[in-house]
C-alpha cells in the first residue's frame, strides 16, 4: 500500500506545461529522491501535493483513497508535511512558539506553553533532532532552522514529509547530519520525499530514484543501479561532463596582490584579520572555507564595496584599497556575486539593462550621460547567444528568468567586460550539473586567456577541479596554501574547520563550524 | 529548461501595457461609480451631477482652460513624486519645495527690475528650481547619510518652508494695505495667458485658444513632464536612478553610488516642485501669500501614484484631478451637489489606486511564486 500516489498529475502556467501527467507513488518507510534540473518541475509537483498549486489535472491519492488538496491545511491534516527551500519561520519567536504556531495547546486562547515545551522535547528525542527548544530562531544557524522547520511538520503529526532542495543551504557537515536525520525518521516509519539536482545526494540518501525533465518523469532507478553519469544523462537529456578538463595555462604576471588586509564586518568585528596572497594571469586561486569565515568580507573589500580598516590591494600595482565599487569595476575587476538575486541583478529591469549594469555609463553603451539603447540591445543579444541564456529576447525582466539563467546574465555581464581580475564567489550555487558544467568551462576559459581568477567555493568539489592554488580560509586567516593536487576533500575540510589551529585552538573543528555559520 | 519553458506568449506584452493603462482607468471608473452610488442614496440625481461636472471641466474652450489651470502646477508635482518614487524614495514633502520655489519666484520677481521677459522668465524659473531642489537636499543628505527617512524630513521641511513663507508675507516682503501677501511680480516676471498670445482676429477665427486663464505654464509642464521622461528612459541619471529604486544592493555592486544617486533624485524631485511654485507665482496670482497653493504637494502624490510614477501618464491624471476640481463649482451650480462630493470621488481614486497596486502586488507575487515553482 503506498502512503501517498499521484496519478497523471498536470499543472500549465501560462506559457508552461510545469508537470505533463506526472504519476509516482511513494511507499511507507521509504526515500524517494526526486531529481532533475532546475525548472524540471520538480518543486511544482510537490507544491500540488501541499496545496499550494491546484492542479490541471490528475489526481493525488493518499493511503490509496483520492482526495482532493486544496490548502497546505488540509495537506497537514492528511498527515503531509513540507520544508521549503525558503524558510518560513517567524525569526523573533523561539523554537516552540514556532513549532506549536497554528496549534497552540492550551484553551480560551491561553497558550500553554510548558506543554508545548515538553512535546517539542519529546519529538526532538525520539527522532534525534537536537535543538534547543527556547532559542530564538534568529539566533540559530540555518541547519538548526531547517531542524525547526522538520520539528514543526513532525509536531503537526506529518507522515510524509516533502524536503525541498534541503542541502541547497547547509554546509557538507550539516547535510551529513540532515542525511543522518532523514533516516531515522524513515526508521521510524515516515516517508520522505527529498528534491534535488545534486546527483552525490541522490546516492548516498535515497532508496529509490525518479528523474524529471521539461515536466515529465523521464525514469525511475536505484542508486544500487546507477552512477553519477548515467543519472546526469538522464537528468540532462545527453552526456555530461562531470568534472571539467583543465586546459594548459601560463602562469604570467601578478595581477592581484593583498597584502595584510584587515576588514572588519557589519557588526563591526574583524571579519578578516591580516590576509596576505596574490593571484596572477592565467590561473584560477580558490577560497575555501566554511561559510561566515570572512570570504564575503574580504570580497567585498576587493571589489570596493567595503572599506578595509588597514592593509593594501593593488591590481597591476595600482594601489586600489580605497577604491569604490565604480572606480574598481572601470580598474578592470569584475565580480560574479554570492547572492545573485540581491547584489547581483535588478530582477525588475529587463536583460539588455542587466546586461550592461556597471558598463551602462561607458562606450558605447553611453557617452556624456546619454544612453544609446541599440549599443545595449546589439551587446546583450550577443551576450545572450554567446552565454546560451535562454530567453525569447533581451525584453524579457530577470525575475522571469529560472536561477540557473539568471545566473548566466550575471556571469555573461561580469566575463563579458573582459576584465583583468574575475572575483566569482559560488558561482555555481543553486545550478543544475549541465549549467554547472558551462561556468566551470567559461571559469577555466578566462584562464586560460591569461585572466586572474579569485574563486570562493563551498563546494569543495569545485575548488578541487578548478584550482591551481588553493588557500584555505578559517576565522579571517587563511590557514594553509596548497597547490592543485596537493589536497584532497579530506584535507581540506580539516583545516577549513579550523583543525590546523589559529587562535582558537582549543575547540572541537566541526562544533566551531557550526557556531561560526549560526553566526551569520 | 528548454525552450519554451521561457518563453512568454506574445499577448504577455500586450497584457502588460493593457494592465498599465487599463488599471488606473478602471480605478477611476470605479470611483465614478461608487461617487454616483453615494451621490443616489443621499437623494442627488448623479447622471445630472456627472453632467455638469462634465460641462464645468470640459464643456467649451473656457472650461477646458480652467482644467488645464489647475492641472498645471500638479503634473509637475505630479513629476516630483514620480521621480522619487522611480529612486525608491517617497517625497511627501513637494508642497514645501513649491512654496521655497514660489518664494524664489515672488521675491525675484519683485527684486530684479529693468530686465527683458527673454532674461527674466527663464531667470526665475531656475531660481526656484533651484530654491525647491535646495529644500529637498537637507533631507536628501540627511537620507544618505545617516539614512534619517525623508518621508518625515521632507514633511518636517514642509512646515519650516510654509510658516517662513507665512512670516514673510506679514513680515519683510509684506506688500503695503491689509491683505498679507508680497508685491506683484514685474509684468517682465509673468507667464502670459495662451490667448494673449494671439491676435482678437485669430482667436475669433479659432474660438478653441480662448482657455480663459489658461496660461504658459501648462507648455513648462509639458516640456517638464517630457524631460523627466528622456531622463529616466535615455540618461545613464535616469538608468541609475531606477536601478537604485529597484534594488540598492545590486547597484550597488554594478558600481552607482547609492547615496549620491539619492541624493540627486530628492534634489531633482525637489526642483520640479520649485518649478510648480513659479508657475502658479508666474502664471496665475504674480505674488506669493500664505494660500497660494491649495495642497499641489500633496495632490501631487495621488497624481503620482494614479499614473504609476510615469513621467506621461502624469499628464492626464493632473488633468483628471484638475477636472475634478475644475468642474466642482458647476455640479454644484447645476445639480445641487455639494461641492464636497467631489473630495469624496478623488479620495476613491487614490483609495482604489492604492488598493490596485495591493492586488497587482499580490498578482506579481503569485505569478512569482508560480514562476520560482517550476523549479
Amino acid at each position: 500500500m503506498s502512503v501517498l500516489e499521484l496519478s497523471e498529475i498536470t499543472k500549465v502556467f501560462p506559457g508552461v506545461v510545469a508537470n505533463d501527467r506526472v504519476s509516482l507513488s511513494l511507499e511507507r518507510g521509504e526515500i524517494v529522491a526526486l531529481l532533475g534540473e532546475n525548472g524540471a518541475g520538480k518543486s511544482t509537483l510537490m507544491n500540488v501535493v501541499y496545496g499550494l498549486l491546484s492542479a490541471d489535472g490528475g489526481h493525488v491519492l493518499v493511503d490509496d483513497k483520492p482526495v482532493k488538496i486544496k490548502s497546505p491545511r488540509q495537506a497537514i491534516d492528511l498527515g503531509i508535511g513540507m520544508v521549503h527551500q525558503h524558510f518560513m519561520l517567524v525569526e523573533p519567536l523561539t523554537v516552540t512558539e514556532n513549532i506549536v504556531l497554528g496549534r497552540e495547546p492550551g484553551r480560551f486562547g491561553v497558550i500553554d506553553f510548558a506543554t508545548a515545551r515538553e512535546k517539542v522535547q519529546e519529538l526532538s528525542v525520539r527522532y534525534g533532532l537536537k535543538v534547543d527548544p527556547d532559542a530564538r530562531i534568529m539566533d540559530l544557524s540555518v541547519g538548526m532552522q531547517q531542524r525547526v522547520e522538520i520539528l514543526k511538520a513532525l509536531y503537526q503529526g506529518a507522515r510524509v514529509l516533502i524536503l525541498d532542495e534541503p542541502t541547497a543551504v547547509l554546509t557538507p557537515q550539516e547535510a551529513k547530519e540532515l542525511f543522518g536525520v532523514v533516516r531515522s525518521l524513515v526508521d521510524e516509519g515516515l516517508s520522505v520525499v527529498f528534491i534535488t539536482h545534486k546527483l552525490e545526494e541522490v546516492m548516498s540518501v535515497s532508496d529509490r530514484i525518479i528523474v524529471m525533465r521539461d515536466g515529465r518523469v523521464v525514469g525511475e532507478t536505484k542508486p544500487s543501479e546507477t552512477d553519477g553519469v548515467g543519472l546526469a544523462r538522464m537528468m540532462v537529456g545527453r552526456d555530461v561532463v562531470l568534472s571539467v578538463e583543465k586546459g594548459h595555462s601560463e602562469r604570467v604576471a601578478e595581477i592581484l596582490e593583498v597584502m595584510d588586509l584587515h576588514v572588519k564586518g557589519d557588526r563591526g568585528l574583524e571579519a578578516v584579520c591580516g590576509v596576505s596572497f596574490n593571484v596572477c594571469g592565467g590561473e584560477v586561486v580558490a577560497l575555501a572555507g566554511v561559510s561566515g569565515n570572512g570570504q564575503t568580507e574580504l570580497i567585498e573589500a576587493i571589489v570596493g564595496l567595503r572599506r578595509p580598516t588597514s592593509g593594501m590591494l593593488r591590481l597591476k600595482g595600482v594601489d586600489i584599497t580605497h577604491a569604490s565599487a565604480r572606480a574598481s569595476i572601470e580598474a578592470g575587476v569584475s565580480h560574479i556575486p554570492e547572492d545573485r538575486r540581491r547584489r547581483g541583478l535588478v530582477l525588475e529591469f529587463d536583460l539588455a539593462e542587466n546586461l550592461v549594469l556597471g558598463d551602462h555609463r561607458l562606450a558605447p553603451y553611453a557617452t556624456r550621460g546619454i544612453m544609446h539603447p541599440s549599443a545595449i540591445t546589439t551587446t546583450a543579444e550577443k551576450r545572450i547567444t554567446d552565454y546560451d541564456i535562454r530567453t525569447p529576447s533581451w525584453h524579457v525582466l530577470a525575475s522571469n528568468l529560472s536561477g540557473g539563467n539568471q545566473q548566466k546574465v550575471v556571469v555573461a555581464r561580469e566575463m563579458g567586460r573582459n576584465p583583468e581580475l574575475l572575483v566569482a564567489a559560488q558561482p555555481t550555487r543553486g545550478l543544475d550539473v549541465g549549467a554547472i558544467e558551462f561556468v566551470h568551462r567559461q571559469i577555466l576559459k578566462e584562464r586560460e586567456s591569461g585572466k586572474a581568477v579569485l574563486l570562493v567555493s563551498l563546494e569543495l568539489e569545485e575548488v578541487l577541479s578548478l584550482a591551481d592554488r588553493i588557500l584555505v580560509i578559517y576565522e579571517g586567516r587563511i590557514v594553509r596554501e596548497f597547490a592543485a593536487g596537493e589536497a584532497d576533500e579530506e584535507t581540506l575540510g580539516y583545516f577549513m574547520t579550523g583543525g590546523g589551529g589559529t587562535k582558537l585552538e582549543d575547540e572541537g573543528g566541526t562544533e566551531q563550524a557550526e557556531m561560526t555559520e549560526g553566526n551569520l | 529548461m528548454s525552450e519554451s519553458r521561457e518563453t512568454l506568449p506574445a499577448h504577455r506584452a500586450w497584457m502588460t501595457v493593457v494592465q498599465k493603462v487599463g488599471t488606473p482607468l478602471i480605478s477611476v471608473i470605479l470611483a465614478i461609480g461608487i461617487g454616483s452610488v453615494i451621490m443616489w442614496a443621499s437623494g442627488y440625481d448623479p447622471v445630472a451631477a456627472f453632467a455638469a461636472l462634465f460641462k464645468g471641466s470640459f464643456g467649451g474652450p473656457k472650461q477646458i482652460g480652467d482644467t488645464l489651470l489647475r492641472a498645471t502646477p500638479l503634473i509637475l508635482t505630479g513629476l516630483a513624486v514620480a521621480y522619487g518614487f522611480r529612486a525608491g524614495l517617497f517625497n511627501i514633502g513637494a508642497e514645501g519645495q513649491l512654496f521655497m520655489g514660489g518664494l524664489a519666484a515672488a521675491w525675484l520677481g519683485v527684486a530684479l527690475t529693468g530686465l527683458p521677459w527673454i532674461v527674466m522668465v527663464p531667470l526665475l524659473v531656475v531660481a526656484a528650481m533651484l530654491a525647491g531642489a535646495a529644500w529637498a537636499f537637507v533631507p536628501a543628505i540627511l537620507k544618505a547619510r545617516i539614512g534619517a527617512h525623508e518621508v518625515i524630513t521632507t514633511m518636517m521641511f514642509t512646515y519650516i518652508g510654509r510658516y517662513i513663507v507665512s512670516w514673510l508675507v506679514v513680515g519683510p516682503l509684506k506688500a503695503p494695505g491689509q491683505i498679507p501677501q508680497t508685491d506683484a511680480v514685474s509684468i517682465e516676471s509673468q507667464l502670459p495667458r495662451i490667448q494673449a498670445l494671439f491676435s482678437e482676429a485669430t482667436l475669433e477665427a479659432l474660438p478653441f485658444l480662448k482657455l480663459g486663464r489658461t496660461h504658459l505654464g501648462i507648455v513648462v509642464a509639458v516640456i517638464a513632464a517630457l524631460v523627466v521622461w528622456f531622463i529616466l528612459k535615455y540618461t545613464t541619471l535616469g538608468y541609475e536612478n531606477r536601478a537604485v529604486g529597484f534594488n540598492p544592493w545590486a547597484s550597488e555592486t554594478g558600481g552607482i553610488s547609492v547615496q549620491w544617486t539619492t541624493v540627486k533624485a530628492l534634489c531633482i524631485s525637489g526642483a520640479l516642485a520649485g518649478l510648480a511654485g513659479a508657475v502658479e507665482v508666474m502664471g496665475v496670482h504674480h505674488r506669493i501669500f500664505d494660500q497660494f497653493s491649495s495642497g499641489f504637494g500633496f495632490t501631487g502624490i495621488a497624481v503620482a501614484l494614479l499614473a504609476k510614477n510615469h513621467p506621461l501618464g502624469v499628464i492626464p491624471a493632473a488633468i483628471l484631478f484638475g477636472a475634478l476640481s475644475a468642474g466642482a463649482g458647476t455640479m454644484q451650480l447645476e445639480a445641487h451637489v455639494p461641492q464636497k462630493i467631489i473630495l469624496i470621488i478623488q479620495a476613491l481614486v487614490i483609495f482604489l489606486v492604492a488598493a490596485e497596486e495591493i492586488v497587482t502586488w499580490f498578482i506579481k507575487r503569485r505569478q512569482k511564486e508560480a514562476l520560482s515553482h517550476v523549479g
